[in-house]
C-alpha cells in the first residue's frame, strides 16, 4: 500500500487542534492521513490555531470537540474564517466537523450560564446547552455512508433548520438532542456529527467520502483500498457494546 | 442515636464480608450495606484519628502513592489505617472499617492516622462528611470523560478537596491545573515536582496535546525529583540530594514517589527523620496489578494497569519492547469507560513491528488503533482467559508484559492463578 508513487497532494486542514483536541479526535486526523497515502497520493497536515490564516488550498477541512473553555477561545477566532468557510463550503470542499466545532458551525451555541458563542453559520441550525449530558456508544444510519459507529458526550442539544439535512437517524444513543432522533447535520459535502470514538477508524466509509470528494474536485485518480478484516470486526464488536 | 445503629451496621457488614469472601465477592458491597443501613457510618469511624485523615487523589498512580504513603508513616512509627484495595470510592473505605475494627471498637483505638485513595468525584463527597486534615494532588490527566464530562471539571473536583484540607495540602507544582486548584485554599501548600531536566518525560496532559497551558508554578519543591536513572530516583530533600534505589517501576512512580515523601514529612512534622523515609521507600513493592510481576512456567510476567491516555502513553516510555512478549487488553466495562475514543491519544510506534496479541470487550478496537500505527497484532482474542494464559506459558524464559484496563486486569490475574501464585485482592 505504501509503495505505491503519489499520484498528487490532498491539503488537509485541521482546525484548532491545539484547543478541540478533546476525546481521541485525532483520530481522525491519522485515519485521514493514512488512508490518503493508501489512496496513492500525499497528505500534507496545515494545523490552524487562533490567530493563523487558512491556508491558500485546503483540499479537505477537519475540526474536531473541545473542552468549553477551548470553544470559548476559539468560537472568536473562527468568525474571522466565516466569510471563507461558508465559500468553501459552497464550493463543496469536503469537511468533517466534530461536537464542539459542530456546534460553532451552526448558527449560535446558547449555553445555560454562560454567555452566547456565535457560530459560522455554515449549517442552518443552532445548539442550547441543556442539563443533562447525552453520553454513550450511538449506531445511526446513515442514507450515503450507512451504518455510523461512535460515542457521544456532549450537553448541547442542537436543533437542525430547514437548510440543512441530519445526517442520520439513531439506531442507539441521542444524537442531536435526544428528541428527534437525528444525528448530525450534512450539506453540500460537509459533515458535522456528535459522534468521537474516534469517528473515522470505525468509519471507513466516512473517511474515503472526504478523501475521494477532496481527489475529485482537485482531479486526482485515486487507488482502491483494501479493508482489513480488523474494522469490519470493530464495528460489529463495537455496535454490540451496551450504551 | 448512630451509636447502636453503626454497630448493627459494622455487624451486617461484617457479616456480607465474611460470605463475600467465600463467594469471592467484590471488595466494596459490605461498605455500600453499612452506608445504607446507617449513613454517615463512614464518617463516624473516622472521627478522632490523634493524626486526623489524610486524601490522596489525581488522575494518575493513587493506589501505588497510597500504598508509598502508608510504608512511609508505617516505617516512622504510626498504625495507619488505609483502603489498600484500591477501592478508592466512599463505600470501599467503609468496607475497609468493617475489615480492620472488631463490632462496638473505635478506629481511634487501633489507628493513629487514616490514608485514604479517593476517586476525584467521591472525593468531593467524602470532604464534604469528613474535612481531610492532609490532602496530596498527584495529577489532572484526561480520564474517563464519559464520567466526569471533562478534564477541567475534574481540577475543579481536586479545588474542593484543597478547599476542605485543614492542615496541609501536598501539590504537584509542574500540573498547571493543580496550582489553580490550590489558589484558593486555606491551609499550607507543599509542592512536589521534578526537575527541568526530566520536562520531557512528565509531561502535562496540555503538553500531551500540543496546547499551550497555563504556565505551572515556580515554587520551590518540599521534595523533588532531580535525577531518573538505572541506580534509582534521586531527591532533593532540604537542601541535599539522596540517590534511592526503588522497587517500584514506571517513571511517574518515581514522581509519585516525590509526592508521598513529602505527604510524610507534612504528617510527621519535627518527627521526620530523611533517612528512615528513604529506607523505607526502597522497600515499597509494586500495588496488584500496577506494575505487579509474577513467574508463569520459567517465565516472568509483568501486569502494567492503563487507564488513560496520559498513563498509557507514561508507561509506554517507561517500558522497553525489547526483547519482552507484549498483550494489551482492552475492556469497556463501566469501571475502564465506556468510550475508546481515549486509545487514540496514545502513540503506539514504539510497539513495532509488532505485539502478540490483544484481548478483550474492545479488542478488535485495539487492534484497529495498532494498525494505523502500522504495529502488527500476531493475534486478536474475543475470549480473553485462555488466550492470556497461552501467551503467558508461550516461549519459556522470555519476559512478557501485558497493559491492560482495570477489569481487565482483574480477569488477567484469575485466568493465571492457577500458573502461579499471587498476593489474593
Amino acid at each position: 500500500m505504501t509503495s505505491e508513487t503519489s499520484r498528487g497532494e490532498l491539503h488537509i486542514v485541521n482546525l484548532y487542534p491545539r484547543h478541540m483536541n478533546i476525546y481521541g479526535d485525532r483520530g481522525n486526523m491519522l485515519v485521514l492521513t493514512r488512508r490518503t497515502t493508501w489512496h496513492g497520493l500525499t497528505p500534507v497536515v496545515h494545523e490552524v490555531n487562533p490567530g493563523d490564516e487558512l491556508p491558500e488550498r485546503a483540499d479537505i477541512i477537519v475540526g474536531g470537540g473541545g473542552q468549553d473553555s477551548g470553544q470559548v477561545t476559539v468560537a472568536d477566532d473562527l468568525q474571522r474564517h466565516g466569510d471563507a468557510l461558508r465559500g468553501l463550503a459552497a464550493d463543496g470542499v469536503p469537511m468533517l466537523m466534530i461536537c464542539g466545532m459542530y456546534q460553532l458551525f451552526g448558527h449560535r451555541f446558547v449555553p445555560i450560564e454562560e454567555p452566547e458563542l456565535p457560530g459560522v453559520g455554515v449549517f442552518d441550525m443552532e445548539t442550547v446547552g441543556g442539563p443533562v449530558r447525552m453520553i454513550g456508544n450511538v449506531v445511526a444510519e446513515s442514507d450515503d455512508l450507512g451504518t455510523l459507529i461512535g460515542y457521544e458526550n456532549h450537553s448541547g442539544r442542537t436543533l437542525l433548520g430547514a437548510g440543512v439535512a441530519p445526517l442520520a437517524r439513531v439506531t442507539q444513543g441521542d444524537g442531536n438532542n435526544g428528541d428527534d432522533g437525528f444525528e448530525g447535520a450534512t450539506r453540500d459535502n460537509v459533515i458535522g456529527t456528535y459522534l468521537h470514538g474516534s469517528l473515522l477508524p470505525k468509519n471507513p466509509a466516512v473517511a474515503d467520502f472526504l478523501i475521494e470528494t477532496a481527489a475529485r474536485r482537485a482531479g486526482l485518480e485515486t487507488v482502491e483500498v483494501s479493508e482489513h478484516d480488523h474494522i469490519e470486526r470493530a464495528r460489529r464488536q463495537a455496535a454490540e457494546r451496551p450504551r | 442515636m448512630s451509636g447502636l445503629r453503626d454497630t448493627t451496621a459494622h455487624a451486617l457488614g461484617k457479616a456480607l464480608r465474611a460470605a463475600a469472601r467465600v463467594r469471592g465477592g467484590g471488595s466494596a458491597y459490605p461498605g455500600l450495606a453499612a452506608e445504607r443501613i446507617a449513613p454517615g457510618f463512614t464518617a463516624r469511624s473516622l472521627t478522632g484519628l490523634p493524626r486526623g485523615v489524610v486524601v490522596i487523589s489525581g488522575t494518575n498512580g493513587k493506589t501505588t502513592t497510597t500504598r508509598v504513603v502508608t510504608a512511609l508513616l508505617e516505617a516512622s512509627g504510626l498504625r495507619v489505617f488505609t483502603n489498600r484495595t484500591g477501592s478508592n470510592f466512599v463505600r470501599g473505605v467503609a468496607s475497609q472499617v468493617i475489615a480492620d475494627v472488631p463490632v462496638g471498637g473505635r478506629l481511634a483505638d487501633r489507628f493513629d492516622v487514616a490514608v485514604l485513595e479517593l476517586d476525584e468525584a467521591h472525593a468531593v463527597h467524602f470532604v464534604a462528611d469528613v474535612p481531610a486534615t492532609y490532602s496530596l494532588l498527584l495529577n489532572v490527566m484526561r480520564d474517563q470523560l464519559d464520567r466526569f464530562g471533562e478534564i477541567d471539571t475534574t481540577a475543579r473536583k481536586l479545588a474542593v478537596v484543597a478547599q476542605a484540607t485543614t492542615e496541609a495540602i501536598v501539590a504537584n507544582r509542574d500540573d498547571p491545573r493543580l496550582v489553580s486548584a490550590v489558589e484558593a485554599a486555606v491551609s499550607r501548600v507543599a509542592w512536589f515536582g521534578h526537575g527541568a531536566a526530566l520536562a520531557d518525560t512528565f509531561p502535562t496532559d496540555d503538553a500531551l496535546y500540543g496546547a499551550v497551558g497555563e504556565a505551572a508554578s515556580a515554587e520551590a519543591a518540599d521534595v523533588e525529583l532531580v535525577d531518573l536513572t538505572d541506580a534509582g530516583a534521586a531527591y532533593a530533600i532540604d537542601g541535599a540530594e539522596h540517590l534511592v534505589p526503588l522497587q517500584l517501576t514506571g517513571a511517574y512512580n518515581a514522581l509519585n514517589s516525590a509526592a508521598a515523601l513529602s505527604l510524610a514529612r507534612q504528617v510527621l512534622g519535627a518527627e521526620a527523620d530523611t533517612a528512615t523515609l528513604l529506607a523505607a521507600l526502597a522497600e515499597v513493592t509494586p500495588a496488584f496489578g500496577r506494575g505487579e510481576k509474577f513467574s508463569v512456567e520459567g517465565s516472568e510476567v509483568e501486569i502494567v494497569l492503563v487507564k488513560n491516555p496520559g498513563g498509557f502513553r507514561l508507561a509506554l516510555t517507561s517500558y522497553d519492547p525489547a526483547g519482552t512478549d507484549t498483550a494489551i487488553v482492552i475492556n469497556d466495562h463501566h469501571a475502564d469507560g465506556r468510550d475508546m475514543s481515549w486509545l487514540w491519544d496514545v502513540d503506539f510506534s514504539s510497539l513495532a513491528p509488532g505485539i502478540a496479541l490483544v484481548a478483550g470487550t474492545r479488542s478488535y478496537d485495539m487492534a484497529v488503533r495498532l494498525l494505523y500505527d502500522e504495529v502488527e497484532a500476531a493475534e486478536v482474542a474475543v475470549d480473553l482467559a485462555p488466550a492470556i494464559a497461552r501467551f503467558a506459558r508461550a516461549n519459556p524464559g522470555t519476559p512478557k508484559r501485558i497493559y491492560c484496563t482495570y477489569t481487565a486486569m482483574l480477569e488477567v490475574r484469575r485466568a493465571l492463578e492457577r500458573y502461579t501464585t499471587m498476593e489474593a485482592l
